[in-house]
């Protein structure tokens, strides 16, 4: 169990540094750099030979990367270019606010998702399986841009229920954020329950047809025992891995949703510092966005390790 | 038998093959609403220059944000532009240029896919670390940051989606290639002393392909996605090229007086992609393969 997952562990940070070495090279080999983005036009003799050496940029890529991966990994990502701000201040702000956006839909949507997921596969093919599995299909297909602009219309536009951009300023409390967040959740937990329901709609059904249920059938268990004993507890691991890969989404992969919702997340600096070209901070948000990536499914996976005896005993015999 | 005999009975039996998985598809509801539709799209794609009745560059100051007329079916935007003529076009550059970035994406990534799959060994550990390594980022951060230094052109565009839409393709191809070489009928045909190529033709190529094909349907409706929703943030298609993430992103400022704006190139867009989607779910049936969707990437 032990070297299982020092394995593991060893595995994701491969994966981290190997990360950290594209998206240093990546930046290293397009054309361009920090200086000649941030000074445009006025890039040339003297004032790019000052912000070059200000920044640092005349020593050797080598000697560079390990320098920034190594303060990056005490925690230091160097100062954005435009603002001359500490990256890890500007991006721990958006970072709050992106992890209170991802906790709401959370929230709602992994209950909703197992809840539904469950129905749609115990009463298979019926209508109530159609018109879930079909609503999730056109939740998870449907643009999210399309999406969120046709809920601003009708509750927003129309109904005028909910405020349908948000005005809070980046650094506000999480209170301040409602009720201006609902809509922005809803349109995250739509997209995110669809895909949860799936999965777990597809591993209840497999259970179901698993010997051991057909084995508890004959025997004559009563049916919701059967359910709430022998399939859930199998059925639902299965969504741990989902829900960790959503919840890598929902702080780097909602940018499109951030943006229509003017959301002060972490997406939304994401495009505005590419489209500013400020290279230290998409370098910085890259790195952590792939750190969360790989760190939550490495817990899941030893979550589900955890959970399930049969997984923990087959990796040791390996 | 000499293998110039078996070769047109194997041809034979894959066109039938592809009639019987296309009856099939069509035969579920799913399928024939979502193959129409997809058809619907292809065939509007390439007739549309010839019957939208307006020029989609027409500017007039008159017709501003006017409502859907009988002249105009489906109203006039913030330029007073034809939004029908624009709509029925608007799916054009986003169909071509997934339209070819998709197939170059699925054979470039099937291809190292199946060979890291067949390797194996270190080669096959170290490649996928990069995979990894490149999934774990968010595409938008990816692409965005090629966009933005070579601009929002086709030619930007097309390899951009056909490399990093390739690399999760390596994953799938890489993973039905172990799933099938564990089979007993490569086993079979390595008993009976098949050549390794002539094992990979005939054996594993076959079987792989159809976790391809509902593969490939799947990259192309995200591809879409990720096209439509590019020009919505306006790094995809540029103006005044029609097109409907862009056409959403204009009118959406003046959704609250001027809806059709929106509801129009709304309809068309989410109309495709279902498509695309329900027509790759009966594929996936009908060939006896699950499409285990993981979350959102």
């Amino acid at each position: 169990m032990l070297s299982m997952l020092l394995r593991r562990l060893s595995l994701g940070f491969i994966t981290v540094a190997l990360v950290s070495i594209i998206i240093f090279t990546g930046v290293e080999f397009l054309p361009g750099d920090a200086c000649t983005a941030f000074l445009e036009r006025e890039a040339q003799g003297k004032l790019l030979e000052n912000c070059r050496r200000d920044l640092d940029l005349n020593r050797p890529a080598i000697d560079r990367y390990l320098d920034w991966a190594s303060s990056a990994m005490v925690g230091d990502l160097g100062v954005s270019v435009n603002g001359q701000q500490s990256i890890a201040e500007l991006v721990g702000n958006r970072m709050n606010n992106s992890l209170l956006l991802a906790f709401c839909a959370l929230l709602v949507g992994v209950p909703l998702a197992i809840f539904l997921g469950v129905i749609t596969a115990l009463w298979r093919d019926k209508p109530i399986d159609l018109v879930f599995s079909t609503a999730a299909i056109f939740a998870m297909t449907i643009p999210e841009f399309v999406s969120s602009t046709v809920l601003i219309l009708v509750f927003s536009a129309w109904l005028g229920w909910l405020p349908g951009i948000v005005l809070t300023s980046a650094n506000a409390s999480a209170a301040e954020f409602f009720p201006e967040i609902i809509l922005p959740v809803i349109v995250v937990a739509m997209v995110m329950t669809a895909h949860i329901l799936r999965m777990v709609r597809t591993s209840v059904i497999d259970v179901l047809a698993s010997d051991y249920v057909r084995m508890a059938t004959l025997k004559g268990v009563p049916y919701w025992q059967i359910v709430f004993q022998h399939v859930l507890p199998n059925a639902l691991l299965p969504a741990i891995n989902v829900v960790a890969l959503t919840i890598a989404w929902l702080l780097g992969g909602v940018v499109v949703i951030e943006v229509v919702f003017n959301y002060p997340g972490l997406g939304r600096m994401m495009i505005d510092s590419i489209s500013d070209r400020d290279l230290p901070v998409v370098q910085a948000i890259a790195l952590i966005l792939a750190t969360v990536y790989v760190s939550v499914n490495l817990t899941a996976d030893l979550l589900t390790m955890i959970a399930n005896p049969r997984l923990r005993t087959l990796h040791m015999r390996k | 038998m000499p293998p110039t005999l078996a070769v047109p009975v194997i041809k034979n039996r894959n066109q039938n093959r592809l009639f019987k998985v296309l009856s099939d598809v069509m035969s579920r509801p799913s399928g024939a609403i979502g193959l129409s539709l997809v058809v619907f799209h292809l065939v509007l794609a390439v007739i549309s220059p010839f019957i939208v009745p307006f020029d989609y560059r027409e500017i007039s100051a008159m017709l501003m944000l006017k409502g859907p007329s009988l002249e105009y079916w489906f109203g006039n935007d913030h330029l007073g532009r034809d939004i029908f003529s624009r709509t029925l076009l608007g799916g054009r550059e986003a169909i071509l240029v997934t339209g070819i970035a998709t197939p170059i994406a699925v054979l470039w990534g099937s291809f190292l896919g199946i060979f890291f799959g067949l390797v194996g060994g270190r080669v096959d550990e170290f490649s996928m670390r990069i995979v990894d390594a490149f999934l774990s980022l968010p595409w938008i951060l990816k692409m965005l940051v090629l966009i933005v230094t070579f601009g929002t052109g086709i030619g930007v565009l097309i390899p951009t989606l056909a490399f990093f839409y390739g690399i999760p393709v390596i994953r799938i191809a890489r993973a039905a290639t172990h799933d099938v070489v564990a089979r007993d009928f490569i086993s079979a045909a390595k008993a009976r002393g098949h050549g390794r190529i002539a094992i990979i033709r005939h054996e594993l190529l076959p079987n792989v392909l159809d976790t391809l094909m509902v593969e490939g349907a799947m990259r192309w409706s995200w591809m879409l996605l990720a096209f439509s929703s590019l020009s919505f943030l306006g790094f995809g298609a540029s103006p005044p090229t029609p097109d409907w993430g862009l056409m959403i992103a204009d009118a959406r400022g003046f959704m609250s007086f001027a809806p059709w704006g929106v509801l129009a190139p709304v309809v068309f867009l989410s109309s495709l992609i279902i498509g695309i989607n329900l027509t790759a779910d009966a594929l996936a049936k009908a060939l006896g393969i699950d499409r285990i969707q993981k979350a959102p990437v």
